[in-house]
């Protein structure tokens, strides 16, 4: 548990609380408008998905509206993403340390973080997020042009709109998964986390504690103090 | 044959009850289509525009004495021409009334997400209600005819109504109104059943069509428009008529498993989450040791 690494060092540093940099504020600012964007495809997306929760579609605007706007967000969200790939794609290889942490998930889940190895800018958890994202906003993408213009695909090519609705519904059902983990972790799991993405700044302590090998290899701009 | 609103047997994309349910209608209504003596007038197809509202609109020409290539947003009736050579070489003019087929398990309101969109009412016309209509086109892909078309100017989807309108105040269909032939017939389901096994008798023991039979195919449990065709056991050859229509398996596979699987799997998963922050709680950052200067790389 997180109270052992107290117990292993008889002193702690004295610039634990000093702020670092993490994310600029253009990755916020895009950060913060994919997570718009995805939040208003969720709402449309699971209106039409259930009956059940049809009534969403009161809150944007009705389903002929949402029914206009969900391409488009979509369009919007696509962006964003291929923005953050542009950005983020270096920092999002997944190295030995990553396939190690991976394979020793379970003390992750547990919390018992310092039994695992040392973590980049990002964790496997974070990059399995991001390329879980990236590939499945591809496969709707293409599914989703099927279902904006389904009238203007021939009948001899309707195997093209019946392979469209489970392929959307299938791989959007996989970012709601993803996205619920992101939402969870980010927000309540790994204290820090959010404002990290609000302010750009964390703790030198959080990321000596999450992100080890970025805290001391870092990307030059910063180093703890002599 | 009265109409009440209340005998709606099914509604799309609708969670709550239906007003109709339990409602076992004596009389379902159907529309018999005798191939065999249509003569390709296009008076239905008339009747049908004007009865609905609709004016001529340019066509396009397909090569052939049919209307357009297929059924259009506003045009919901056609006559569909096919050139068939038969096997003793001499050649048959096979014309198919196209239009919606009203199915007993209908691909398009199955498929619909919008909340009373399409109803099915108990007479066992399925019906397209504008007004809840978002546009979506998910109808086109659930049917198994290719019949609901999507209107660009009003971003919605049109079909036609079997005249429920007509229908409920005790008239017959416009396009059987209009029909010199008698080809066109409208009464309940099973007078037009009989009506047309008769007719198919007759031309499988007098007139040499030996395999001339009713289609009222049973993958979409039967229709409310059935045809009597010269050779029931090749349906394509009228312009495309499928052999065993269902409603599309991805259609299904979406609507039924895994719209199951995908919500156990959402509530599982919220479920879980909370399960892990009251098992594990929160992940805090800690000191970081005074050794840390010399652990630098």
């Amino acid at each position: 548990m997180s109270t052992n690494a107290v117990a292993r060092h008889s002193s702690t540093s004295s610039y634990g609380e000093e702020l670092i940099p993490r994310y600029s504020l253009a990755e916020r600012a895009n950060h913060w408008f994919g997570a718009l964007t995805y939040i208003y495809l969720l709402i449309t997306g699971l209106a039409f998905w259930s009956p059940y929760l049809f009534w969403m579609v009161a809150v944007v605007g009705g389903g002929p509206t949402a029914r206009f706007m969900h391409p488009w967000f979509g369009l919007f969200f696509t962006a964003s993403l291929f923005w953050m790939f542009k950005g983020w794609r270096r920092d999002m290889q997944i190295d030995d340390d990553d396939r190690q942490w991976s394979r020793d998930i379970h003390s992750y889940i547990t919390n018992e973080d310092e039994k695992l190895p040392p973590v980049g800018r990002f964790n496997w958890g974070q990059k399995l997020f991001f390329w879980g994202m990236l590939y499945s906003i591809i496969l709707l993408l293409l599914s989703g042009i099927g279902l904006w213009y389904t009238e203007a695909l021939p009948w001899s090519l309707r195997f093209l709109r019946y392979a469209a609705v489970l392929v959307h519904a299938s791989v959007a059902l996989i970012t709601i998964g993803l996205f619920l983990i992101h939402v969870y972790m980010s927000t309540v799991l790994e204290e820090g986390s959010f404002g990290s993405m609000v302010h750009g700044n964390v703790t030198r302590a959080w990321a000596w504690t999450f992100h080890r090998k970025w805290y001391y290899e870092g990307n030059g701009t910063f180093r703890p103090k002599q | 044959m009265s109409q009440a609103s209340t005998e709606i047997i099914r509604i799309s994309g609708h969670a709550g009850t239906v007003p109709g349910a339990g409602l076992n209608r004596e009389y379902q209504v159907c529309k018999l289509v005798d191939t065999t003596t249509c003569i390709g007038c296009k008076a239905c197809e008339v009747a049908c525009l004007e009865w609905n509202g609709y004016t001529f609109s340019q066509t396009t020409f397909d090569n052939s004495y049919q209307t357009m290539p297929e059924t259009a947003w506003n045009y919901w009736n056609l006559i569909k021409f096919n050139e068939h050579e038969r096997d003793d070489g001499s050649m048959m003019l096979l014309m198919r009334k196209d239009q919606c087929m009203h199915c007993e398990d209908p691909g398009c309101l199955e498929a619909c997400p919008a909340d009373a969109a399409i109803v099915q009412y108990a007479n066992g016309i399925v019906d397209f209600q504008e007004a809840h209509c978002i546009g979506c086109g998910y109808c086109v892909t659930g049917c198994p005819f290719n019949i609901p078309k999507f209107s660009p100017e009003a971003h919605k989807v049109f079909k036609c109504t079997l005249c429920n309108d007509r229908v409920s105040v005790g008239l017959e269909p416009a396009c059987i109104k209009a029909c010199p032939t008698g080809c066109l017939h409208f009464g309940t389901k099973s007078e037009m059943k009989d009506l047309a096994e008769a007719r198919a008798e007759q031309l499988r023991n007098i007139s040499g069509f030996a395999d001339a039979g009713v289609y009222d195919p049973a993958g979409v449990g039967g229709t409310h428009v059935i045809y009597v065709l010269h050779d029931a056991k090749n349906p394509e050859l009228y312009s495309g008529l499928p052999k065993d229509p269902h409603i599309p398996y991805s259609v299904w596979l979406w609507k039924k498993p895994l719209k199951w699987l995908g919500n156990l799997a959402m509530i599982g998963g919220i479920v879980g989450l909370a399960w892990h922050y009251m098992r594990y709680g929160p992940k805090k950052e800690e000191p970081i040791p005074s050794d840390d200067d010399e652990r630098r790389v």
